[in-house]
């Protein structure tokens, strides 16, 4: 099985900070995989642990330090890895982002069977690449993926977790999944995977490398743009609620609710 | 991109959703009172809801969404749409915005909708904003669709000017459910389109539902929601929290440190790699409140925090907090609800 893997290099949302005006202050903040990618690869080395003629590609869309996201693929077990980068690939939304990265797909990724990709990335958060370059690649898909099977054959077995339980869903290969957080922890990488990471060559593929127009990318090539943006309205620490035991401290929390109209 | 007419697209269309036992999805009604709120800052223009189902009764439905205010409901019945399949699915939806024009599409932002509605917005080439806690009308007509990023730390109003239709996902229970008026009548109108089933790729073999019991509630449905942290110490430790929640007719929640140890399933953990949660009353029990666990819960009405550490970070969003011990203060708080015999208000 050739398996593509899509990943995204984002700051680390847990130490971000903001400026007056909106923008990142990026001093002290990390630079990681996107935590829903490291299930996705985890999951394809899984597959190619299970059918070990398999291939691991993994791909992202950015600026040239995201090579370091790629590498930490490669250390945990992937086989080879391309770049997508191009100044002019700045300001994309999702879907001038997964028409970029499907064409790349289409054009360096070969006979693919199975892309996997995170369902989220943390800093954006939209869930919508995937799907949307399942839709430019006319593949089918399967949604928030907790693990997949592959029995050999023209089909895996994914378990989709919904609102109400857990779909098995079988699919129909060429196709793509998005991976929610699994059962199973990403592995970290070993100290062998560390050094064939730097040894590894990345591929790298401009707009024009894979015979996209200006129009089709970046700003350009998106339908939306952000007109705006702002803190939340922070939420204020309310009070401490003072007693002398656990009983005084349950009656007082009671009391307050009953004023709130939540409890009668 | 190509330029299109922008003036050949009118009104609002919602994309109604059905649950698994074949109701309509809460989300759907609050996105018709969405709806009708921005219909008034656009002289008027018709709100519709676009229902696809099975051949089954569905007429408690057109009810419902009749009674929230839509002006006409685009019903189109077939087998092969009785469940959801994104390839049907998207086809069939496509096939009605390309037909019906309206200028914003509305789909709610559970697992269904944000499945399906990048597959739609990537085929008709237009844009597609995620998972909008607030929508409003700007001063030049369009859609201002209002998101969180960044784990919640930023707010993005996010346009779509040149395409259409400007399409958005909106997160279920934020927006309010509009106050059913019966006196409104939604049109119904038929709609016939070929359903060809045959090009679903995908097949569902198999439904686990993650509830033994029909009793059981989902957190990202219920009004309470008591949950647990790593200081619950075990599985076990649970058990008084579900009690609490047992009384309170609330659902247990936990913390990614609580999945993570096995002691409760991943459907029920709160945060960032978990479920965002806004119910009227979230009480955090032993939960220090790492910001991807706030990212999950911080617009619940009000947060309850119990915690030994009185540095935890839950304080500083917590409306009420105790300081104390979680396994004298739950039992205590459930002697006081049940001598009291209090019961949560609906």
């Amino acid at each position: 099985m050739k398996i593509v893997v899509c990943v995204k290099q984002v700051p680390d949302t847990a130490d971000i900070k903001w400026t007056e005006n909106n923008t990142m202050i990026r001093d002290g903040v990390e630079s990681i995989l996107n935590p829903f990618d490291e299930y996705a690869v985890e999951t394809a080395i899984r597959i190619k642990e299970a059918h070990p003629d398999s291939t691991i590609t993994v791909l992202t869309m950015g600026p040239p330090q995201a090579k370091d996201a790629l590498k930490r693929c490669i250390a945990m077990g992937a086989d080879e890895a391309i770049l997508v980068t191009d100044k002019k690939f700045a300001g994309a939304d999702t879907q001038a982002t997964s028409r970029t990265v499907a064409k790349a797909i289409k054009e360096k990724g070969g006979n693919f069977d199975l892309i996997i990709c995170g369902q989220f990335a943390i800093d954006g958060d939209t869930a919508q690449t995937g799907p949307s370059i399942a839709e430019h690649l006319c593949l089918p898909q399967v949604t928030y993926v907790k693990e997949v099977e592959h029995s050999g054959g023209n089909t895996i077995v994914a378990k989709r977790e919904v609102e109400e339980g857990i779909q098995k869903v079988e699919m129909q290969l060429p196709g793509l999944v998005c991976m929610v957080k699994c059962d199973y922890e990403p592995r970290m990488p070993s100290i062998k995977g560390v050094m064939k990471a730097n040894k590894t060559q990345i591929s790298e593929v401009s707009m024009e490398g894979l015979g996209l127009d200006p129009s089709e990318v970046g700003i350009k090539g998106s339908p939306t743009f952000v007109s705006r943006a702002f803190r939340p309205e922070t939420r204020n620490a309310g009070e401490i609620l003072n007693a002398a035991n656990a009983k005084e401290a349950a009656d007082v929390l009671i009391e307050k609710l009953k004023n709130d109209k939540v409890l009668v | 991109m190509s330029e299109i007419d922008l003036s050949l697209y009118k009104g609002i269309c919602v994309l109604a959703e059905r649950t698994l036992d074949n109701k309509l999805a809460g989300v759907t009604l609050e996105l018709v009172g969405a709806a009708k709120e921005l219909s008034k800052q656009l002289s008027g223009e018709e709100v519709n809801v676009l229902l696809l189902a099975g051949n089954d009764d569905v007429s408690p439905m057109i009810d419902e969404i009749s009674a929230a205010g839509a002006n006409k409901v685009y019903l189109i019945q077939n087998d092969g749409l009785k469940d959801y399949s994104t390839d049907i699915y998207a086809a069939v939806v496509c096939n009605v915005i390309k037909d019906k024009k309206p200028s914003i599409m509305l789909i709610g932002a559970t697992t269904t909708g944000r499945d399906l509605a990048p597959r739609i917005s990537s085929r008709l080439n237009t844009g597609l904003t995620a998972d909008c806690t607030e929508l409003a009308i700007n001063e030049k007509g369009l859609l201002a669709a209002i998101r969180p990023t960044f784990g919640g730390s930023l707010m993005a109003t996010i346009l779509c000017p040149n395409s259409r239709p400007q399409m958005a996902t909106v997160r279920p229970k934020v927006l309010p459910k509009p106050e059913p008026d019966h006196s409104n009548t939604a049109q119904v109108e038929k709609l016939e389109y070929d359903v060809d089933a045959s090009i679903a790729r995908t097949r569902v073999l198999e439904f686990i539902s993650s509830c033994g019991t029909s009793s059981c509630l989902r957190i990202d449905e219920a009004d309470i929601i008591v949950a647990g942290g790593r200081g619950m110490k075990n599985a076990e430790g649970f058990k008084v929290l579900e009690e609490l929640a047992q009384v309170l007719g609330g659902a247990v929640g936990a913390s990614r440190a609580a999945v993570d140890a096995g002691w409760r399933q991943h459907c029920d953990q709160v945060g960032q790699t978990g479920k965002t949660v806004n119910p009227k009353l979230y009480i955090a029990c032993a939960i220090s409140g790492a910001i991807q666990h706030l990212a999950g819960m911080n617009s619940s009405d009000i947060i309850v925090a119990i915690n030994k550490d009185p540095e935890a970070p839950i304080f500083q969003v917590a409306t009420y907090g105790i300081v104390g011990d979680v396994f004298e203060v739950v039992p205590a708080l459930l002697e006081a609800i049940k001598c009291g015999q209090l019961t949560a208000c609906r």
